[in-house]
């Protein structure tokens, strides 16, 4: 009897990277669900055009590419890389904030390079970068968290009027419901030369940061745990860049706790938890070795603090990670494991 | 016993109560026998018969030439019938050398086998190795090296510890599993040959937590002031606990070097059929003619050991197991992690035959399409030797083999656990057995050239002596003719070279063209 010859190992494969897609995909539901809880409708609004634009753009560069569209929009990347991109953008930015930072992140920072496992760059933050210094009004237009607005919440359709308009109804004014992010009030505050006391005392704070934003900080941390728990990420990324973050964050908050904010507050402010454990952890473009990673999550969390404090921007997890993603390859090179059997890792 | 963890590996499931569940089945005769040439690591065998020939049971039909091979032995008495190229088990799927052998029935032993030991005690280790190379015995863990070779380390090597190696780690075998539960003492008594032939210190003897059963077995087996020199060890069923560095690591916390030997820390390690072959061929006399395999997957009715001679057709051994299960799509020697798939069930048992596994396309599915690799690490994190599988794959389809080997490629032992766990299905260790061969194949060339080289350089040291020889002797006739010689016999000389000269214009012309010098010069 003749048989086929395939080769080994003969077992039943157990991942898939659509697969692990997917998973990354479920962890974030949580979260983003507080997001729509907090901020309104237009976070699911956006969520749903980035991903529509997302899979469009695949398509569209795959087939221009002569590759099988189907078999690559089932590995879900391009979904995830739209819903990742859509939670750094302001719930009521236009359509076409959405359409050209999602064309940068798939067009640009993935096919043109390749396609999956190809880019250098993480392309929701390429995509992120390039609306956040285009755009820097319709970008900075945050919505205060519906807990403590005054006005009535926007329903789903006025939201999708203003996503698809780029207006208001009448008689609602930007400055009625959007408000600065707590990343914003420090900052801004610490330059006009408030305390951070000071600044804290504004309604908006809750324990360590603003209440909406400690929320949905929480539910991703704890979709980010669950994705640890399915060992779907490493833990060396998220714990490496936290624990940096909060460290170097401590060092200058004991030195001088009027100037500088507390190790919690910038640990759940802004982007850094979902950056912990959804951006920072993309593994096409971060660092591979077990070292490396934790560098990489090291970097990240130092050059998250410092744009945040001295740069030009409130928050800097977007920019750390792609100044952290040109240097991966070199750290890789430098931290490659000890391999069995040698007494150090220069071998050959 | 304190025990030491290697990077890496997999917690894969057993499989192993399928055919452990069913006794030992000894398998008859067949109605014929193809006894590959080549059974092991190193030159093939040369036959010592020739069609024709009647042969009986044990008596040596194929010779090792080379320090490193393995005679190969009759399983039965018969007939033979040719010497020719037949399929065999390897993952080339090529043909090899067998001898093809008809039985008579019989089943007799030749009277001119081995001389039965039980005195080996009082034999040095020289003696006691000589007839571990007569018998024909290689390692019977899988690698089918031989065994002699391996018990024989490089002088100045003092081996204090003999490391018996029954992790079995692969899921669905159980041979090991069977021989220890069947034939502990056997196995204990080649134990015993083997650590006085290599006069070790202590022997620790390991098996796997998921075979209690063998474990008891040899347990009760060992007599109570045996258990300071033989220690049983029960070691956590990790995959690739039964590679060889990875189990040393294991039990003793030590690394062989990259580029050494077990020897090198003064251990050898043996497989416990090894070991019971050792004792069947010192003790008994016996050559290794046959084995325990088993065949088992969910590709066979009722999975179960059995005892084949050597060169029975893989398709009496699917028959002694009830028979494929209906679309049997796959058939592999070995492991599902290290076997490889064969082509045809006609192919025999050989001496490092441990298993047969067939599956269904339910138990093996085809992986889904391509993916390109994400970088995600999980190979990393599995890897039992800790390198870095991804970076390896990036180099190896780059054909970047410069720096794949600064990576770490031959540290590889090919365990397929970064392919297991592959999310984008990439044949990683396909890929490294590319660059292995690769890089192999370059050093042939290599030294080809370099004796090429060589040759060309000696070639034109002997032209330059020849030249120079040449100017020699031209120089010294100058020197002669320049001396002046008398007038008359000048003109004598002179005179014979024009009649000679003449005599050849004659002699031309009364030839054809077509033979005359010129004709033949163009």
């Amino acid at each position: 009897m003749r048989f086929p010859t395939r080769t080994s190992p003969h077992l039943v494969p157990g991942h898939s990277v659509g697969g692990v897609m997917r998973q990354v995909l479920y962890a974030l539901i949580p979260g983003t669900l507080a997001m729509v809880w907090f901020f309104g409708w237009g976070v699911l609004v956006n969520v749903t055009l980035a991903i529509l634009f997302a899979a469009g753009f695949e398509a569209l560069m795959v087939a221009l590419r002569r590759r099988p569209v189907l078999d690559t929009l089932s590995d879900s990347s391009a979904i995830l890389a739209g819903w990742l991109f859509a939670l750094a953008i302001p719930p009521l930015a236009p359509f076409w904030v959405l359409l050209v930072g999602v064309m940068f992140a798939i067009v640009v920072a993935k096919h043109l390079y390749g396609g999956l496992g190809y880019n250098p760059f993480n392309p929701a933050m390429v995509g992120y970068v390039v609306v956040l210094v285009s755009f820097p009004r319709e970008i900075s237009l945050w919505p205060a968290p519906q807990s403590i607005l005054d006005s009535d919440s926007l329903s789903l359709l006025q939201t999708l009027q203003i996503s698809l308009s780029g207006r208001l109804p009448d008689g609602v004014e930007w400055d009625a419901i959007t408000r600065a992010s707590p990343l914003d009030l420090m900052r801004d505050g610490l330059v006009a030369g408030q305390t951070v006391d000071e600044i804290t005392r504004n309604p908006i704070f809750g324990s360590f940061s603003e209440t909406g934003w400690e929320w949905t900080g929480n539910l991703f941390l704890l979709g980010g745990l669950w994705l640890l728990y399915r060992r779907v990420i490493s833990w060396h990324i998220p714990v490496s860049m936290l624990l940096t973050l909060a460290t170097v964050a401590g060092v200058f908050w004991v030195i001088d706790p009027g100037q500088f904010a507390s190790p919690a507050f910038h640990v759940f402010s802004g982007a850094a938890i979902i950056g912990a454990f959804f951006i920072a952890t993309d593994p096409v473009s971060a660092a591979t070795t077990p070292l490396g990673r934790v560098l990489y999550g090291a970097g990240i969390g130092l050059l998250t603090y410092v744009i945040r404090t001295w740069g030009g921007y409130p928050d800097g997890v977007a920019f750390a990670v792609l100044l952290m993603n040109m240097v991966a390859p070199t750290l890789d090179h430098y931290t490659r494991p000890r391999i069995f059997g040698h007494s150090d890792n220069r071998h050959g | 016993m304190h025990l030491h963890r290697f990077h890496g590996g997999l917690e894969l499931p057993g499989h192993k109560a399928e055919s452990t569940g069913r006794p030992l089945l000894p398998l008859g005769i067949p109605h014929r026998l193809h006894v590959p040439l080549a059974q092991h690591i190193g030159a093939p065998a040369v036959p010592l018969c020739a069609p024709g020939d009647s042969v009986r049971k044990g008596q040596r039909i194929a010779q090792a030439e080379d320090y490193i091979g393995a005679h190969v032995h009759a399983p039965t008495s018969g007939r033979v019938v040719e010497i020719a190229e037949h399929p065999v088990p390897h993952p080339s799927g090529l043909n090899a050398l067998c001898i093809v052998l008809e039985p008579d029935g019989h089943d007799q032993w030749t009277d001119h086998g081995l001389e039965p030991w039980t005195d080996w005690r009082q034999r040095d280790a020289r003696e006691l190795r000589e007839r571990v190379r007569d018998a024909g015995i290689v390692g019977m863990g899988g690698a089918a090296f031989p065994t002699a070779v391996k018990l024989n380390p490089r002088p100045g090597r003092r081996i204090h510890t003999l490391v018996v190696n029954g992790a079995e780690c692969e899921p669905y075998i159980s041979c090991d599993d069977t021989l220890m539960q069947h034939y502990p003492e056997a196995v204990l008594e080649g134990v015993r040959i083997v650590a006085h032939l290599l006069n070790a210190e202590r022997v620790l003897f390991a098996v796997e937590d998921n075979k209690p059963a063998a474990f008891q077995a040899l347990t009760e087996a060992l007599p109570d002031d045996e258990r300071a020199f033989i220690q049983l060890v029960s070691i956590p069923s990790v995959y690739p606990t039964g590679g060889e560095r990875q189990l040393i690591r294991v039990l003793t916390g030590l690394e062989v070097p990259s580029s050494g030997l077990p020897a090198d820390l003064g251990i050898v390690c043996q497989n416990p059929g090894t070991l019971k072959a050792v004792r069947d061929a010192v003790v008994r006399g016996r050559p290794l003619i046959s084995r325990i395999v088993t065949v088992t997957g969910p590709g066979v009715q009722e999975p179960r050991n059995v005892e084949a001679l050597i060169g029975t057709p893989f398709a009496d051994l699917a028959t002694a197991a009830g028979g494929y299960a209906p679309g049997v799509d796959r058939l592999v020697m070995g492991g599902p992690m290290m076997g490889f798939a064969i082509a045809d069930d006609a192919v025999p048992v050989i001496k490092g035959t441990n298993c047969l596994l067939a599956t269904r396309p339910q138990d093996t599915p085809s992986p889904g399409p391509l993916m390109p690799c994400i970088r995600c690490g999980e190979c990393t994190r599995v890897c039992p030797a800790n390198l870095l599988p991804q970076q390896m794959y990036w180099f190896a389809k780059a054909r970047n083999f410069d720096a794949i080997q600064d990576y770490g490629l031959f540290d590889c032992i090919e365990c397929g656990c970064c392919a297991l766990v592959c999310p984008s299905n990439i044949p990683l260790v396909q890929y490294y057995r590319f660059a292995k061969n690769e890089i192999w194949a370059r050093e042939k060339d290599r030294q080809k050239a370099d004796l090429a080289r060589e040759r060309f350089e000696y070639r034109k040291l002997r032209q330059e002596q020849e030249e120079a020889e040449k100017a020699a002797r031209l120089a010294r006739k100058k020197a002669a003719l320049e001396k002046p010689a008398p007038a008359g016999e000048k003109k004598a000389a002179i005179e014979a070279a024009l009649d000679r000269a003449r005599a050849r214009k004659a002699a031309q012309a009364s030839e054809t063209p077509i033979d005359s010098p010129d004709a033949a010069d163009r």
